[in-house]
């Protein structure tokens, strides 16, 4: 049991220390003595375009700035265009029905408390090339590999 | 000592009878100067940022809430300070205003919001005074940098353009009608038309 234990930490480690010098040797301009120049800070997409899901179930992200949201006890910005009730007048999109369910699946009135916080899921996206290579594959592109 | 203030009495009532109209128009004139010089640069000065933050009420809260917004801090170095928001430019609408904010010395001196839990129970009743004050004077303090003849819905995204082309265009809306606590921190929002 325990030399069991300790080869599965010792595999753990070597992948983490395999996966970090990797990360290292990919996004870091320079020497790792040397203080490289931060890259400048990017721009948030403001195109208000809605973006394609990387799968159905993904939280989309938010195509505007939020730039001094204010999302707390006093006030939730997002939601004075996101709400049910300001959709008409807004008409940005409503937040899905799954907001205003409690966690035993009840509708209720208004936003569920364990949905307020908006960025806990909903992110805004800047302008910039990926450090590292995504290797995800969307399910369309898996599906349509098997069956060729 | 009654003789001499009945001398000086004399002097005051029919002051013509002792000097020169020259000097008598003259001096009113150069006093005048003076002393409505001295009025408005005193005004002046109490709508400085300065005299504003000088008690730890505003400095602590709302300047301190100032610093992270757009107004304080952008890219081309614009900066609306206190005043410019909350003093009306006009002379008259002026002097109205510095006449309500003389409640204001009243709260300084009772401590009404003397501490941080003071100010945040009472944040929402002065931010009603403000929102009504804008509300009523059709945001004129926005409008005294953001003037909407001006406006280019061609640099704005497609949603403000949206939003300023026909609610604010039309007269429906207001800047402070959609653009509450953007320079502060808002109180507690339920029941505000717009925040439910």
């Amino acid at each position: 049991m325990k030399t069991k234990l300790t080869a599965s930490l010792l595999l753990a480690l070597a992948f983490s220390v395999g996966a970090l010098s990797q990360n290292i040797a990919t996004t870091r301009d320079a020497a790792i003595n040397i203080e490289p120049d931060p890259p400048k800070i990017p721009r948030v997409d403001n195109s208000d375009v809605k973006r394609k899901r990387a799968y159905p179930m993904q939280p989309p992200t938010i195509p505007h700035k939020i730039d001094n949201y204010q999302v707390d006890l006093n006030a939730n910005k997002c939601m004075s265009c996101h709400s049910r009730r300001q959709t008409p007048d807004s008409q940005a999109p409503m937040v899905s029905v799954t907001h205003y369910m409690d966690r035993d699946g009840n509708f209720l009135a208004d936003i569920s408390s364990r949905r307020y916080f908006c960025n806990q899921c909903h992110v805004v996206q800047l302008d910039v090339k990926p450090q590292l290579n995504n290797e995800f594959v969307d399910i369309d592109e898996l599906l349509r590999s098997a069956r060729d | 000592m009654k003789e001499t203030i009945k001398r000086y009495w004399q002097a005051i009532s029919t002051p013509s009878k002792y000097y020169s109209l020259g000097f008598l128009t003259l001096g009113g004139f150069i006093m005048g100067i003076m002393f409505w010089g001295g009025f408005n640069t005193a005004m002046e000065f109490t709508n400085t940022e300065a005299f504003c933050t000088g008690c730890h009420e505003m400095r602590e809260n709302v300047y301190e809430e100032l610093q992270s917004t757009i107004h304080f801090t952008n890219r081309s170095g614009v900066r609306a300070k206190c005043s410019d928001c909350h003093v009306p430019h006009d002379w008259t609408d002026k002097i109205a205003r510095k006449m309500q904010a003389s409640k204001e010395v009243w709260g300084k001196i009772f401590g009404t919001i003397n501490t941080r839990e003071k100010f945040l129970a009472k944040r929402r009743e002065l931010a009603e005074h403000e929102w009504a004050r804008l509300k009523a004077n059709d945001s004129l303090e926005c409008r005294n940098c953001h003037d909407f003849e001006y406006m280019d819905f061609t640099w704005q995204s497609t949603r403000a353009a949206n939003q300023h082309s026909t609610a604010l265009a039309s007269g429906e809306k207001t800047c402070i009608d959609c653009h509450k606590g953007i320079a502060h921190q808002l109180p507690d929002m339920s029941g505000v038309e717009g925040w439910d």
